[in-house]
């Protein structure tokens, strides 16, 4: 039934109305994501702006190296996705193919990074809330003394922030392994990409936030 | 019942036909039976509430179980019925024939958001049979959720998925309004059901992921112990009632400005005449729902937020009541030399413009601080928001299901039956509700199962509350009045013709006593307004006494 060309559903008019419909639809969905992570955003400025020397203190305990990592490799898919809807437009499947791979491949190196972070806080026992007991001495900091009031607060709305948005990456995984599956089989032409665009919008957002949580949760 | 024609019922046989369906009208009509059983559920629950009242002492319900039960009347009735319902059912229903349109713009994701909303219920109802107590009324506030059993991890995330539901419903609305009009039907020429509708999406989708989140933090609260919102972790329970209000709120609008536009389409058919304003009706719309997210506060007059802020909030509440008052005074003039045709539906749209009114007033009366201060969480603000939610709401959607009965099921109902059942419910309504405005401005509290220590100082509070029990009874006989005359009116009720209220809007007009499965045989072309009908005779011929 909707293979390439036959792709316009009965109560659409034409391909534009259809487009547009769903660019919309996009990005009205997104806006809804941007206040899902408001939401964690307000809580982020509450308390910081509450107990500000506490959280400024326990953003010592992130590197911010990891986090700059992390910022360049999202930063270069981005720029690989806005490239594939490029090359989808002008009907060019085979670099469509290669950029949505490097993509997932950034994806996948931001996953692994975001492992080590997580694992590295674990076993010192930096755990979100009540689990909460810092110990053991990396790169010279003595992670026992940062177990003071609304360090927990702090290290909860990290793990909540950067849980939620790593579930947003590896939503963005399953998309592109998707939409790879999908150009190579020749399913998308110039005059039908809209599942490449919209994913890439997704994308963009799910890149924007985290520049956002770099600067919040690891530099200041 | 062989009918030559085909129509949406007829086009598909079996269970399947339903449960896999992308047709807007049945999936309004999939709604109409969830809401409906969801709304015998809270009903049931609220009967429970008033006969444990209705006498002093205990009744038929310890403390702890009259704790679960106006919690669980509380869940179901907000979450499961009166937001999803009017949207869910007559939105789905009737607005992509009203602009014109064949479907919604994403059929597919609409019925994924009706299996959401049924997951979403069916985990609030498995959490409170099976996994423990929910005593923290609707509202969740910690500590009380906090300290709550599991339970509380259950009906969060139950909100949570139903949250989603009416996420996809209202940007599926948005889309569908701007990108899938028919040629001709232009902003100005919409129902002002319509208007309402879109309205209500922009609320749904701004302010239901806030919720959303709140329910991920409480949950996470609960299961983890993250100390957000939790005091006794050195969270603020204070941050949670502002993140639930700031949903909670304009949910309030979510479950109003639907039945609003209901109410304008009612009166425009019914008197026969232009709706009066037609453009100051349709943007007040609008301007409630941006407004709508600016007054959370005034829920928290008493919960240690700061002076300035509660009389920040208190102003902009006033304010909501203008685009309120240009609504109503739009509806008494659209009347006024109108040709009144006093029938079911009219009836209900006049029981609202009086319950409403009344509902309307007595929020910016506990919208006054020191007003509030006196009758916060007493049943002054119980009475006030039921005839908000039950007066303002319920009685639009069921006025708008007694409108649109014909072309959803094809049949009439017995207008005899309708008008009864109407007046008991006006009736039985103010009895148990009114009654109630007495009993919170001299102080009776809410949330509590017995006021036997209050007699002392309050003896009239026997009488009042005995008065209210009753009220609630006859209501109660009312609306199951309504079940058996639409079961009846089903099977038995007279076929109905194609326009039987003479309405001018698309689907009186332009489709057949039930419609097609793809709406129309071709797409109109909309020449004229909504509420023409001083063309009436000759462009729709005269209106069809039954």
């Amino acid at each position: 039934m909707s293979s390439a060309g036959t792709t316009l559903k009965h109560y659409f008019v034409n391909h534009e109305q259809q487009f547009d419909a769903a660019k919309l639809g996009m990005w009205l969905f997104l806006v809804t994501e941007i206040l899902l992570f408001s939401g964690m955003f307000v809580a982020y400025a509450v308390y910081r702006s509450w107990h500000p020397e506490v959280f400024a203190q326990a953003s010592e305990l992130l590197d911010w190296r990891l986090g700059a990592l992390n910022t360049v490799v999202l930063l270069a898919s981005s720029f690989t996705v806005a490239l594939s809807i490029h090359f989808v437009q002008k009907g060019e499947n085979d670099k469509v193919v290669v950029l949505l791979l490097m993509t997932l491949l950034c994806a996948a190196i931001f996953m692994v990074v975001k492992y080590f972070e997580y694992s590295g806080k674990f076993s010192h026992g930096v755990f979100p809330g009540a689990g909460f007991e810092p110990h053991g001495i990396v790169d010279g900091k003595d992670y026992s003394k940062y177990d003071i009031p609304f360090a927990p607060q702090f290290f909860s709305i990290y793990f909540v922030m950067t849980g939620i948005h790593g579930v947003h990456v590896l939503v963005g995984m399953g998309l592109f392994g998707w939409l790879i599956t999908r150009v190579a089989r020749g399913h998308f032409s110039p005059q039908w990409y809209t599942p490449v665009e919209l994913t890439g919008l997704y994308w963009h957002l799910v890149d924007i936030i985290w520049i956002f949580l770099f600067p919040l949760l690891y530099l200041i | 019942m062989s009918e030559a024609s085909h129509n949406y019922l007829s086009a598909k046989k079996g269970l399947w036909s339903w449960l896999a369906t992308t047709d807007h009208k049945r999936i309004g009509i999939m709604y109409a039976i969830a809401c409906g059983t969801f709304f015998l559920l809270g009903g049931i629950l609220a009967t429970f509430v008033r006969t444990e009242l209705g006498t002093p002492g205990e009744t038929i319900l310890d403390q702890d179980g009259y704790n679960q039960i106006f919690t669980l009347h509380g869940v179901v009735m907000v979450f499961l019925v009166i937001i999803p319902a009017i949207p869910g059912i007559l939105g789905n229903f009737v607005l992509p024939i009203q602009i014109g349109a064949k479907d919604v713009a994403f059929p597919r994701l609409n019925l994924a958001s009706w299996y959401l909303f049924m997951a979403g219920a069916l985990m609030a109802v498995f959490g409170w049979l099976f996994v423990g107590n929910v005593d923290t009324g609707w509202t969740f506030y910690t500590p009380y959720s906090s300290g709550a059993s599991n339970a509380v991890l259950w009906l969060t995330s139950a909100v949570f998925v139903a949250g989603f539901a009416s996420i996809f419903t209202g940007l599926n609305f948005i889309v569908t309004v701007h990108k899938m009009r028919a040629p001709g039907m232009t902003w100005n020429r919409l129902p002002l059901f319509v208007w309402a509708i879109y309205a209500t999406g922009i609320v749904q989708v701004l302010a239901t992921p806030v919720i959303g989140i709140t329910m991920v933090l409480l949950f996470l609260e609960k299961l983890m112990q993250i100390g957000i919102f939790d005091p006794a972790l050195g969270g603020d329970p204070v941050l949670f009632q502002h993140f639930f209000w700031f949903y909670s709120h304009p949910a309030v609008y979510i479950m109003i400005l639907p039945a609003m536009g209901i109410i304008s389409d009612l009166m425009g058919t019914f008197s026969r005449q232009q709706v009066s304003g037609y453009t100051f009706i349709a943007l007040s719309s609008v301007a409630i729902a941006f407004l709508g997210f600016l007054v959370w506060g005034h829920h928290m007059f008493v919960s240690g937020q700061s002076a300035l802020s509660s009389i920040i909030f208190s102003m902009l509440t006033f304010l909501i009541g203008i685009p309120t008052g240009i609504k109503v005074f739009n509806w008494v003039a659209t009347m006024y030399k109108g040709s009144v045709w006093l029938r079911t539906p009219m009836i209900y749209a006049l029981m609202f413009l009086f319950l409403f009114t009344i509902g309307g007033l007595t929020g910016i009366m506990v919208g006054v601080l020191a007003v509030d201060v006196h009758l916060h969480d007493t049943y002054f603000v119980v009475a006030h928001f039921h005839y908000v939610m039950m007066g303002g709401a319920l009685i639009g959607l069921i006025g708008g299901l007694h409108y649109w009965w014909p072309k959803m099921t094809g049949r009439m109902y017995n207008e005899t039956a309708g008008i009864i059942a109407a007046v008991l419910i006006f009736i039985g309504f103010n009895l148990t509700f009114f009654t109630q405005f007495f009993l919170g401005s001299r102080g009776m509290p809410r949330r509590y199962h017995d006021y036997t220590e209050l007699l002392e100082n309050f003896p009239e509070f026997a009488a009042l509350n005995m008065a209210s029990t009753i009220g609630s009874y006859i209501l109660g006989i009312g609306l199951l009045m309504i079940l058996v005359y639409a079961l009846y009116s089903l099977f038995k009720g007279p076929k109905a013709p194609a326009n039987p209220w003479g309405a001018c809007t698309l689907e009186w007009t332009h489709t057949g006593p039930l419609p097609d499965e793809h709406n129309f045989h071709e797409t109109p072309l909309v020449t004229r307004g909504p509420y023409d009908f001083h063309l009436a005779d000759d462009v729709f011929g005269p209106k069809e006494e039954n």
